[in-house]
């Protein structure tokens, strides 16, 4: 009987199908419910940050919330604004949602959890997260809205200024690996935190983060959606699930951004100290607790930094981030090279 | 040297640092939100809620139409139409406010002279619909009964400074 | 394989009909987008003769930046459509003309009409075999030997472009006043502040 479900589900194309079908649902729902309680997680931080409680009724301690939440959005009716360009306006929120989704397809959450291992699996994650702004940039345009559109140009500027310094800090995480896939990234750090990368790539995984952090359009650079000055930016017009796309699709991507982090410089799946207790705990757990923590950070920052100018902003990305993230990787490579550090094929 | 110290400091991000720490100290002290619907703030004796018309201890009513309240009253949220009653005492026999009206100055409770006009430490009588809050006297009586414990001990405790 | 002919004429499909509609829309906004598509699907192309490298490449370059700043310029601009479309008579010919000599030229580096059975999908067939490593190696290993110079002088040629676009556009004006980051962070306590001891009703 097993033999013969194994046999089906690896040879008969239906089989393959559920099989694939079963793994994109294996990553998408543990996804989606993380995003939802990514929010009610970010509220209770910033909540008690500033001393509040945060949600708290609905349900025990307020856990509800992200359902309620959820369950307002679905119901409310979508607008979509008699001079809008109805075919875009729709498109772009989902594109958003998918970008997000798409990219976890070469996430390795454990040894050989992966459901594409691609060659070029960092090159991917960075190509699809370059994609998110389309999204952005077509509801700003769609809307046909000062507001939206103004929001969508910074927005998307923004993005493509700090997606040049995070393609720098993979390239020297790549250098030290000495290949594009995701699950060797990883196995290159195993052995201990002492060997993750954040440790001798500190300054890049400083620079990954706050790049992260402007890439999702979060506090300190959250000014596209600046709601006093430009309302709510790129999706001021957008209400209902329309608008719910938008913002499970920015919460995807900071956890895929936030997985990124946890991939490229704690370590993925490995344990911090690689001795017996630790070593029981499944790698996923540890993956996800980094991810967890990583998060966290995202949200300690919207409640500690005050939003910067846009000329700063610029200013931060092309002034200061480039020249250093690209002295480093210079550095970098020169030290693997004369050091003779330099990874085999 | 202080040259060398200040960019050391600012490579190492030292002021991002202290301001991260700071507010993860914040994140552990105790929460400074009132409950609200199931605990409340404390209420000074002078709070000025909702209004309600008091009567004394026998069950007359206190208000003898002299309509002082309906002439200070800056926006002018009082109604009051008035006849001898049956005994030939002079009582309204229309007491209506606006509470949307209300700015809730507490201008009406200085100046009446028999103590009548209240406003309440009550402040949760949000209602569905506009006609709701127009109050009449029937409604402000039947707060003045409802309330008139605390009233009656508000008005007590700040006696001393009238 | 019978999946990887579906998946190629359905993506090759999609990428012609993308770049038609480029041409044919009327919405230069559309154009783009359009544009972006047929990036897109061309990438899946790559990836299905097995040049994962550059399809990524495509796109993270192509889709991820270049198409985004052409979709900045498009809808910043006011066009009247109208207007747009009154020379196209006079400059089909010309249009026409350089469109057939592309396509020849594609052809003839092809080698469908030179060279006879030396399709891309053969070459690669080829080259992983002869390598055995994956093609993003095999691409650096070309890039970073036998063309080394060659890949030197495209940078030498970006750059200058870079440059050549930045003294363009350079103005500088005298009298602007700048934040400089650097002054502001290095400017201690005592630089900013005196404490003045104020004598009762004398002022400062």
């Amino acid at each position: 009987m097993s033999a013969d479900l194994i046999h089906f589900f690896t040879t008969n194309w239906l089989g393959q199908a559920i099989v694939i079908v079963a793994q994109c649902l294996a990553v998408t729902v543990p996804l989606l419910v993380a995003v939802a309680y990514m929010t009610y997680v970010d509220r209770k931080v910033w909540a008690s940050i500033q001393l509040r409680r945060g949600p708290n009724v609905v349900g025990p301690f307020g856990l509800l919330q992200p359902f309620a939440d959820g369950l307002k959005l679905v119901l409310k009716e979508t607008i979509i604004p008699s001079s809008a360009n109805g075919v875009l306006f729709i498109i772009a929120p989902m594109i958003t949602f998918m970008t997000a989704l798409v990219a976890w397809a070469v996430v390795p959450f454990d040894n050989g959890w992966v459901i594409a291992d691609i060659n070029v699996g960092i090159l991917y994650l960075f190509a699809i997260s370059s994609l998110g702004v389309y999204g952005i940039i077509i509801a700003g345009w769609a809307s046909n809205s000062k507001y939206a559109f103004l929001g969508a140009l910074r927005s998307a500027a923004q993005m493509v200024s700090y997606e040049v310094s995070i393609g720098f800090v993979l390239i020297t995480v790549l250098l030290c690996v000495g290949s594009l896939n995701l699950s060797d990234v990883v196995l290159a750090q195993s052995g201990g935190f002492w060997h993750w990368f954040f440790l001798p790539l500190l300054p890049m995984f400083v620079i990954f983060f706050v790049s992260s952090l402007a890439e999702t359009n979060r506090t300190p650079f959250d000014l596209p959606m600046s709601e006093a000055e430009l309302v709510a930016g790129f999706h001021t017009e957008y209400s209902a699930m329309t608008f719910g796309l938008f913002f499970l699709g920015e919460y995807a991507n900071m956890i895929l951004l936030s997985a990124m982090g946890a991939i490229l410089f704690l370590g993925g799946w490995m344990s911090p100290i690689p001795y017996a207790p630790f070593t029981y705990v499944p790698g996923v757990v540890w993956f996800a607790l980094k991810i967890a923590f990583l998060l966290f950070v995202f949200s300690w920052t919207k409640g500690t930094l005050p939003r910067y100018r846009y000329d700063q902003l610029m200013r931060l990305g092309w002034k200061v981030f480039l020249p250093v993230s690209l002295g480093w990787v210079v550095l970098t490579a020169a030290v693997l090279q004369f050091s003779g550090w330099v990874p085999k094929p | 040297m202080a040259s060398l110290d200040r960019t050391a400091r600012a490579f190492l991000l030292t002021e991002l640092v202290s301001g991260f720490a700071l507010t993860l100290k914040y994140m552990f002290k105790p929460k400074v939100t009132v409950n609200y619907p199931h605990e409340k703030g404390p209420l000074s004796p002078r709070f000025r809620g909702e209004h309600a018309l008091r009567r004394y201890p026998n069950g007359e009513e206190r208000c003898i139409a002299c309509k002082l309240c309906e002439a200070i009253c800056p926006a002018q949220a009082i109604t009051i139409e008035a006849e001898p009653r049956d005994d030939g005492s002079r009582r309204t026999t229309r007491y209506d406010i606006d509470m949307t009206k209300c700015i809730y100055c507490g201008f009406c409770q200085e100046a009446c002279p028999v103590d009548a006009i209240v406003e309440g430490p009550n402040f949760e009588f949000s209602t569905e619909t506009r006609e709701e809050l127009m109050y009449n006297k029937d409604k402000l009586l039947a707060n003045g009964d409802r309330w008139e414990s605390l009233i009656a001990a508000n008005l007590q405790a700040d006696a001393a400074y009238r | 394989m019978l999946l990887q002919a579906l998946a190629f004429y359905v993506f090759a499909a999609i990428t012609v009909a993308a770049g038609a509609m480029v041409v044919v829309s009327r919405n230069p906004v559309y154009s783009v987008l359009f544009l972006i598509l047929a990036f897109f699907n061309a990438a899946a192309l790559f990836v299905l003769i097995g040049a994962e490298f550059i399809a990524m490449i495509l796109v993270i370059v192509y889709v991820g930046a270049v198409a985004v700043l052409f979709l900045f310029v498009v809808m910043m601009l006011d066009i009247n459509l109208t207007e747009l479309r009154e020379g196209f008579l006079k400059y089909f010919p010309v249009g026409a003309l350089i469109g057939v000599v592309l396509f020849a030229e594609m052809l003839l580096g092809l080698g469908i009409v030179g060279a006879g059975s030396k399709t891309i999908a053969g070459l690669n067939a080829q080259g992983a075999q002869v390598l055995a490593i994956d093609n993003t190696r095999a691409i650096g290993r070309v890039l970073y030997t036998q063309y080394f110079y060659l890949f030197q002088v495209a940078g030498v040629v970006l750059l200058v472009a870079m440059i050549g676009a930045i003294v363009l556009t350079l103005r500088t004006r005298p009298g602007v006043r700048r934040q400089k980051a650097g002054d502001q962070i290095n400017r201690t306590k005592e630089q900013a502040m005196t404490v003045v001891k104020v004598p009762t009703r004398g002022g400062v």
